[in-house]
């Protein structure tokens, strides 16, 4: 499986592009973020932490004539995302109208919001799989990272209704060092809820998240645990004759090569944000580019002409030690947006990449068991209109 | 290939759907948040898994269809078997 996505914002976990692409590849992945409103404050989210200052978000028609758009140029999985797409009004259309074109249609959600009605209009609407996500697997540390008391019983609700009414479902778990430790209890829900795949995804350090960073980071001992488990657990289910995958995802802090992050720029994934604009990944905003909007360009050109998709994409862009590196057409140089928040330069190798020469900052981020920090719950700067302010003037 | 093979009736699993993509000229099986691109041969198997036709009308099928192929039951049973690992389809 690759680590190309964020786990909390419906990138592709397990996406085969295969090989055969052409120089320019098609965007296959089309993430729409409805909305940036969101019932949860998760202190990991990475929508941009200016999200209030964004624009107003597209209308039903511009929705669906951007996948109309991306469904020509190729794109053939769609996420429904946000924010909470179900703050959406108009999500059962929008749904409707991505199905008649052909997409298969994700439907990212926390499951707030959600009703045993909504699921089976969503399915009758052609709606083909749905990904609840889990901030925990009891309700004290749940109620803790989303700052909401009543989620967890909601979540647990909606995902046994959406088993009940056929769909796939994927149980998306963020892990964190504040519920990493479950693993085995977290596992377990899985089993119970029925879930065909799961995705155990230490959470990454963008927006939100970064600026949680260290009240979020798993020791290096949480994490070897997590794995050894999860592995236990894999075992145990195919001796139980159980088709349910775990997904693991570790978090690149602990690596020293980057990841391939989103397959390379440009490459497969195409995210159109709340307010139109169009981004390489869902992180890429805080970039300093000028990214267009889908109400001012189309979407073919955007995704082949627009300088802010093809400032990475290729080779040339890149500096020491990415350019003259054997392993440059494996990883593209890792990450862009975290090379520029931890170097302030956007076409630096990525400090994850052991020859980075900020790659001390990586280090100086791990934990161990020794050095962990106890972390009450309002440490955490939580992702809301009222702290989205504070950095929107600051910005 | 086993007699009891040759009965079955495999049928694709509700997580895929197999479709067409004219941006690809090809077809691919999508799943939640991914997708397999068939090669040919993969391809003209698995349009034929309706939960209706068993491994034999399949191959019949394709016999007819690729009247100068030969070895297709072997093919088909070793595609269904592979399928069947992973999960596309139940026998």
């Amino acid at each position: 499986m690759s680590k190309t996505g964020s786990p909390c914002n419906g990138a592709p976990a397990t996406l085969n592009a295969g090989s055969d692409l052409k120089s320019i590849g098609q965007p296959l992945w089309l993430l729409a973020e409805l909305t940036y409103k969101c019932p949860l404050q998760c202190p990991y989210c990475s929508n941009p932490l200016d999200f209030a200052a964004a624009g107003a978000e597209l209308t039903t028609e511009q929705w669906i004539e951007v996948f109309r758009q991306g469904r020509e140029l190729g794109a053939v999985q769609l996420g429904f995302s946000g924010g909470e797409p179900l703050v959406r009004q108009d999500l059962e259309e929008l749904i409707r109208a991505a199905r008649d074109l052909g997409y298969y249609t994700n439907l990212i959600t926390s499951g707030v919001g959600l009703s045993e009605q909504k699921v089976a209009n969503f399915r009758e609407a052609g709606l083909d799989h749905i990904q609840v996500s889990f901030q925990a697997s009891d309700d004290s540390v749940n109620a803790m990272v989303s700052g909401s008391e009543k989620a967890f019983q909601q979540k647990l609700k909606m995902a046994r209704e959406v088993k009940a009414q056929g769909y796939p479902m994927v149980l998306n778990f963020v892990t964190h060092r504040h519920n990493i430790d479950q693993i085995d209890r977290i596992i377990e829900l899985c089993i119970e809820l029925e879930a065909d795949f799961v995705e155990l995804a230490t959470c990454q350090y963008y927006g939100w998240g970064f600026e949680n960073r260290d009240w979020l980071m798993p020791s290096i001992e949480q994490l070897t645990f997590a794995e050894a488990r999860t592995n236990h657990w894999r075992e145990e289910l195919e001796s139980r004759g159980s088709k349910m995958k775990l997904i693991f995802v570790t978090p690149d802090y602990y690596e020293e090569r980057p990841k391939a992050c989103m397959n390379g720029w440009g490459s497969v994934f195409l995210t159109v944000t709340p307010d139109g604009t169009a981004l390489p990944c869902h992180s890429a905003r805080m970039l300093p580019i000028e990214f267009a909007k889908v109400t001012d360009l189309g979407l073919k050109e955007i995704w082949y002409e627009h300088p802010s998709f093809n400032q990475f994409r290729g080779f040339d862009w890149m500096q020491e030690p990415c350019r003259s590196c054997d392993e440059k057409e494996q990883d593209f140089g890792g990450c862009r947006c975290q090379a520029y928040m931890l170097t302030g330069d956007a076409a630096a190798a990525d400090p994850v990449c052991s020859k980075s020469s900020e790659h001390s900052q990586i280090v100086a981020a791990r934990r161990s068991d020794s050095d962990r920090i106890e972390t009450e719950s309002d440490s955490f700067i939580y992702r809301n209109e009222r702290n989205s302010k504070v950095f929107f003037r600051q910005g | 290939m086993s007699s009891d093979m040759l009965n079955k009736t495999p049928v694709l699993n509700s997580i895929y759907r197999l479709q067409w993509e004219p941006a690809q000229q090809g077809y691919v099986l999508l799943y939640p948040e991914g997708m397999v691109q068939l090669n040919g041969p993969a391809s003209e198997i698995l349009r034929r898994v309706d939960g209706e036709r068993s491994v034999t009308q399949i191959v019949d099928d394709l016999q007819l269809s690729f009247p100068d192929a030969e070895g297709l039951i072997e093919d088909v049973e070793a595609f269904l078997v592979e399928a069947h690992e992973q999960n596309w389809i139940s026998l």
